[in-house]
């Protein structure tokens, strides 16, 4: 077992997750079957190979410049409500499970 | 019309002939919808009222004699996971419940500038995350062609859909696999484009460099039409490709003569049901008969594929999952009296079992003193699964393997086994990992009548080549 009891809370309080005493337990046991099953990678030797972060790189990019001009045509000007209108307050309020028709209300922030 | 199991050109030439209109097409999707979607469980929300709205804008045109767009009246269904503005869009979950887009997705509003009628959102797996569509907070699906059995995943509601003759066509989303599977699982296609083609702006992410969208159709000529009218350049993604747009549908039926089709041995190993392997080995030398020479390939990384994938996506699902958090819009538990008790009783509350277990592995995975051998490692392999592609594509023109290795599976049947619902995945993830585009065509059927598909995996931004293979194939099968 590589995970056990105490590193699932401690991954749980990291993703604001809480996860009751049997979610736990459930959780201990799927996470070990399945890094056991991802335990293969280490077959591979990837001393030298550079890892791979995202597949945009390679293609439709200008290859005659460097890093990221090569996504030039990506770039557009910083303006104020350049490729779309912001939203109104009271569209932005509108999916809020709490607001005050100006800000959107949470509980107290300060714990003691 | 009783029945509406009509294509995009048929829907489309009836309506611009006048000898049915927009209007009576959607009615009739509804009407069949009424009937059928309550054993089968395709839709989340239906939105008569724009749908209704754009069917008597089309109407009016024909009325007028101007020439219809592309989807000029066609009813189409949207995979749940795209912003549909005013009409809730959940993704499958409970934290989402209530949610109402402000915005529409990019693919959805370019399929409505072509004339398409949005019938309604169908049902997922909770964030895209599933193989069976089991993990939907709403119902799980079924599967058309046997009720008893899943659909597939996670475009499982719009695979469905489109196999039940609810729409003409449906958009789906494909991280692992979840547009090409279910297509397989329910005996219709499902194409999945390469990284950047599509624009993913207002797609609801899942794990962002492994995101698709693509259409789920009758037939390939279809699914040619709906990737040309969503594909292309979007200044609201930045990832979407500055590339142009082919005309896929005039493409499909240049001659497969000398076409070289790779065929890679991992790809037909242990775990691959006899059945479907018999369906795709006929199916290969059926292409053979139309002109393709068939070459074998090795792609030996393959068996690391779904370790490596089950890294990335779950580390990009826990980032993208964090803003969940029940402040600006999702599902905020009631009675909380701080801060950080409405961020973890709303999650907990919020999300599902999958969701949270794959929060869990990629916070794991991304965590102090893991990341090096998880996360990094992960990212390593994935060179070497592209590498791979690479290096067979410049021998062959495209890659034909099983889309899954099995056909439907029953519900329930894998649904207490996280990793066994993983390896239905094992033929699939490899091409989202590479960027690479795939398509899932049907080939046959079990001995139970359930469908099996045939992959046919592209060079980057090379839809046309296995469009014009699978239209080939279709038209001969």
């Amino acid at each position: 077992m590589k995970v056990t009891d105490q590193d699932v809370a401690y991954v749980a309080d990291l993703a604001n997750l809480d996860l009751t005493v049997d979610e736990r337990a459930g959780m201990v046991r799927d996470l070990n079957s399945i890094l056991e099953y991802i335990e293969r990678l280490s077959e591979l030797d990837t001393s030298d190979v550079e890892p791979m972060a995202q597949v945009s790189d390679r293609c439709g990019v200008d290859d005659s410049k460097q890093g990221s001009e090569r996504f030039a045509y990506a770039n557009r000007d910083d303006v104020l409500e350049g490729l779309r209108k912001s939203l109104s307050q009271e569209e932005a309020l509108r999916n809020a499970p709490d607001a005050d028709g100006t800000y959107f209300r949470v509980p107290k922030v300060i714990e003691r | 019309m009783d029945s509406p199991s009509l294509t995009i050109d048929a829907a489309r030439s009836a309506v611009q002939e006048r000898s049915t209109t927009a209007l009576a097409l959607a009615e009739a999707h509804y009407a069949r919808i009424q009937n059928e979607d309550e054993r089968i469980g395709a839709f989340l929300t239906l939105c008569e009222e724009r749908a209704l709205e754009q069917a008597d804008r089309i109407d009016r045109m024909a009325a007028e004699g101007k020439p219809l767009p592309p989807l000029g009246g066609v009813p189409v269904a949207i995979k749940d996971v795209m912003s549909t503005r005013g009409v809730r869009t959940t993704a499958g979950s409970k934290i989402l419940g209530n949610y109402i887009p402000p915005f529409d997705c990019t693919a959805v509003a370019r399929l409505e500038a072509a004339g398409a009628v949005v019938l309604g959102k169908t049902n997922c797996d909770e964030f895209a995350m599933g193989s069976s569509n089991e993990n939907s907070a709403f119902h799980p699906v079924r599967n058309p062609r046997d009720l008893s059995r899943v659909p597939g995943g996670s475009s499982g509601g719009s695979a469905a859909a489109v196999a039940a003759d609810m729409a003409v066509a449906a958009l789906g989303s494909d991280t692992g696999g979840s547009i090409r599977q279910p297509a397989s699982f329910c005996g219709v296609i499902g194409l999945m484009p390469t990284y950047g083609r599509v624009s993913r702006y207002g797609l609801i992410a899942f794990a962002s460099s492994l995101d698709h969208i693509g259409p789920l159709t009758k037939t390939v000529k279809d699914a040619a039409i709906m990737l040309r009218t969503i594909a292309g350049r979007d200044p609201m993604d930045s990832t979407s490709a500055n590339i142009s747009v082919p005309d896929y549908a005039a493409e499909l039926d240049q001659p497969l003569k000398s076409l070289r089709l790779g065929v890679a041995r991992e790809y037909f190993g242990d775990g691959l049901d006899d059945e479907v392997r018999h369906a795709v080995e006929s199916a290969i030398d059926e292409l053979k008969s139309l002109g393709c020479e068939v070459v074998p390939v090795s792609l030996p990384h393959t068996p690391y594929a779904i370790p490596a994938y089950y890294l990335i996506a779950t580390a990009e699902a826990s980032s993208n999952l964090a803003r969940y958090d029940g402040v600006r819009y999702s599902y905020r538990a009631p009675g909380v009296r701080s801060l950080s008790e409405m961020y973890r009783r709303s999650r907990d509350e919020g999300f599902g079992a999958e969701a949270k277990r794959r929060i869990m592995l990629g916070t794991y995975a991304l965590s102090a003193g893991y990341y090096d051998a998880y996360y990094l490692k992960a990212q390593k392999v994935r060179t070497l699964l592209t590498r791979d592609f690479d290096e067979a594509f410049r021998k062959v023109d495209a890659i034909v393997t099983p889309t899954s290795p099995t056909a439907a599976f029953r519900l329930g049947e894998k649904s207490n086994d996280p990793l066994a619902m993983y390896l239905a995945d094992i033929y699939t993830v490899t091409a989202d990992l590479a960027g690479i585009p795939g398509i899932s065509v049907p080939c046959g059927t079990t001995k139970e009548s359930l469908p099996i598909g045939l992959q046919i995996l592209g060079k980057h931004f090379d839809e046309a080549t296995i469009l014009r293979v699978a239209h080939a194939y279709e038209q001969a099968a």
